[in-house]
């Protein structure tokens, strides 16, 4: 503690570099804190997804439907405890802009098979109670500030016309991933109104008995669906996400090259920056090496000042990203998930440490390096 | 009688230049008893400021011994030779070498910090130094602040701070108005006369010589003069 006066003494020494050093770190911190955001928004439905479930989509594509006749046969596929499915309903609600997902949801499986979403007993029973019934996420609540009972028109684009719904009940997530921007009707409303196509659904999602036996399970249905007009393709909930993120392209690649660049730079701004600090101050610290502060105590006080510096710029820059997700999704929908995690908060102050530690290394080598005599000549 | 405090015996520094061996020093031998005031004096590049520097365990002599109140420094290790200077030496710069965003109380405390004295104590030791040399109503000036004379103060209160065993001193006035220079050396003085310090001076300034008991002459790496008490401070 008795040396901290020195370490930030040094810091303040030219108050325009060290600020310009903390701002480079801020800034680097904050694209590294809103990359782990968008990252964590792309892989949410992996991150989410159920070791026990499965989605069976048509091969052909996933825009392509499957008969509602088959949940019986998934039904009676040895190893499948359950199974459900939704319809993508992709209406508009006022304007393009305020995207939602809206699905159409089976109505006798659904909340069983998705536990994570939370709805009240009495809600789900006003839902099954009135076929225009919806219920809505609370983040989509809060979007629109609806609540239970107000009347929501939808303008349909798949299903032609315009749709109108009442609020009966609003669900929550059991963890901060859960998205809960969705908005589902019933299935059978849905087909009640279309006028051709009728009696199929979107997919189906099956939960199996045993997690062991998934990839064994999805094989059968595959099997048992072959060679028919409606062929499944059938994956575990976590791979389906991830096929999903997949069609956006490589987003991870994309967002490590992005902060390698940005860190390595910063890496070379401060190792620079450091090397000019120290260079400045070589008569000092040989005064100090002479009135008897040994090299290793020059070399860690170098590397605490960039440490600092760096903690300091990645507190900066990982607090305003999170300032920035408390604001919610920006995109209007687009990204549900919209949160930086403990764990990337951790990892951005451990690579601020890591960058501080490093580029202060260098300069601070050749501070405890420096030999009195020829420093106290040197000026 | 003073007891010896300083033995150099038979020692030489040389620099390789390229191909070019340079003798800075060459079979110096010198005693320093406690208590004594001794200015070194000379031309440029006679060595004294690298026998100081060697005195003071800042640097490694080629050959011969440097023996300190009984222990040869000569032997030590870098990092016991650290530590022994910060027990031991306290060094007057020419150019003070205060560090600029440190108060002079700061700047007195540095080798306090080294000690296990608790802040309490450091607090005591630096009022008390600063007292010595008459700067205790500039405790919380930064450097900037004082005049050069003031400065060089500061930086005598640093090097006795932590009751060394002697005090080298770089041409301490070489950077001063005759007026501050006489203030410094009174006070380098006061410190031998009543506080029974070792103090060892290298100047160029004749003036500043005869403060000192005892002027010892060099010329090209070797002393001349045979060891005569005040041999220019008394002419």
């Amino acid at each position: 503690m008795k040396y901290t006066r020195l370490i930030v003494a040094n810091l303040f020494r030219k108050k325009t570099r060290t600020a310009l050093t903390v701002g480079s770190f801020a800034v680097a911190l904050f694209l590294f804190g809103l990359l782990q955001v968008l990252h964590g928004a792309f892989s949410q439905g992996v991150e989410v997804a159920g070791a026990d479930r499965l989605v069976v989509v048509n091969r052909v594509s996933i825009i392509q439907p499957l008969p509602l006749a088959y949940r019986d046969r998934l039904l009676r596929t040895p190893g499948v405890a359950h199974a459900t499915f939704a319809n993508w309903f992709g209406g508009v609600y006022q304007d393009e802009k305020n995207f939602f997902p809206q699905f159409a949801i089976d109505t006798q499986g659904y909340r069983q098979m998705f536990s994570e979403f939370v709805v009240d007993d009495d809600h789900w029973r006003a839902f099954l109670a009135d076929k225009e019934g919806a219920i809505i996420g609370e983040s989509l609540a809060a979007r629109f500030n609806w609540k239970v009972g107000d009347r929501i028109p939808i303008r349909g684009t798949i299903f032609p016309g315009n749709w109108e719904f009442n609020v009966r009940g609003i669900y929550r997530g059991q963890r901060i991933q859960d998205d809960t921007m969705q908005f589902w009707f019933r299935w059978d409303y849905l087909d009640e109104r279309k006028t051709t196509r009728k009696g199929i659904v979107g997919w189906y999602t099956v939960r199996v008995a045993n997690p062991d036996d998934a990839t064994t399970v999805a094989k059968v249905i595959d099997e048992q669906f072959a060679n028919s007009p409606f062929e499944t393709k059938t994956d575990t909930e976590k791979a389906f996400a991830a096929g999903f993120v997949k069609q956006m392209g490589n987003i991870q690649l994309l967002m490590m090259t992005v902060g390698g660049v940005v860190f390595f730079t910063l890496l070379l701004v401060t190792g620079n920056t450091m090397a000019i600090a120290v260079r400045e101050r070589t008569r000092e610290l040989a005064v100090l090496k002479a009135v008897g502060f040994s090299d290793i105590f020059v070399l860690a006080m170098v590397i605490a000042e960039t440490v600092v510096v760096a903690l300091a710029g990645g507190a900066i820059g990982l607090g305003l990203a999170k300032l920035l997700t408390l604001r919610g999704d920006p995109t209007g929908g687009l990204l549900p998930f919209f949160y930086l995690s403990p764990g990337a908060v951790a990892l951005g102050f451990a690579l601020s440490l890591a960058v501080g530690l490093i580029a202060g290394f260098l300069p601070a080598l050749s501070a405890g390096r420096l030999r009195v005599v020829d420093a106290l000549r040197r000026v | 009688m003073s007891a010896r405090l300083i033995e150099v015996r038979g020692l030489g520094k040389t620099y390789q230049r390229g191909s070019e061996a340079l003798h800075v020093l060459r079979d110096l031998n010198l005693d320093v008893d406690a208590g004594e005031f001794v200015a070194f004096m000379g031309p440029s590049g006679s060595g004294k400021t690298t026998l100081l520097n060697l005195l003071g365990g800042l640097d490694l002599p080629s050959e011969g011994s440097i023996t300190v109140a009984g222990d040869e420094i000569t032997r030590m290790s870098g990092s016991r030779l650290t530590a022994w200077r910060a027990r031991h030496v306290g060094f007057v710069f020419q150019m003070y070498n205060l560090i600029p965003v440190l108060t002079a109380f700061q700047n007195v405390e540095l080798p306090l910090l080294l000690t296990h004295l608790s802040k309490t104590e450091r607090r005591r030791h630096v009022e008390t130094a600063l007292a010595v040399v008459g700067l205790d109503d500039r405790v919380h000036h930064y450097p900037r602040q004082l005049s050069g004379g003031q400065e060089q103060r500061v930086g005598i209160a640093r090097a006795i701070v932590a009751d060394p065993t002697f005090l080298l001193c770089d041409e301490p006035t070489g950077d001063l108005d005759r007026k501050s220079a006489d203030e410094v050396l009174d006070l380098l003085d006061r410190l031998v006369r009543e506080y029974g310090k070792t103090v060892l001076m290298v100047t160029h300034d004749p003036l500043a010589a005869k403060h000192a008991r005892l002027v010892r002459h060099m010329e090209k790496g070797a002393l001349v003069d045979g060891g005569g008490l005040g041999s220019l401070a008394d002419g």
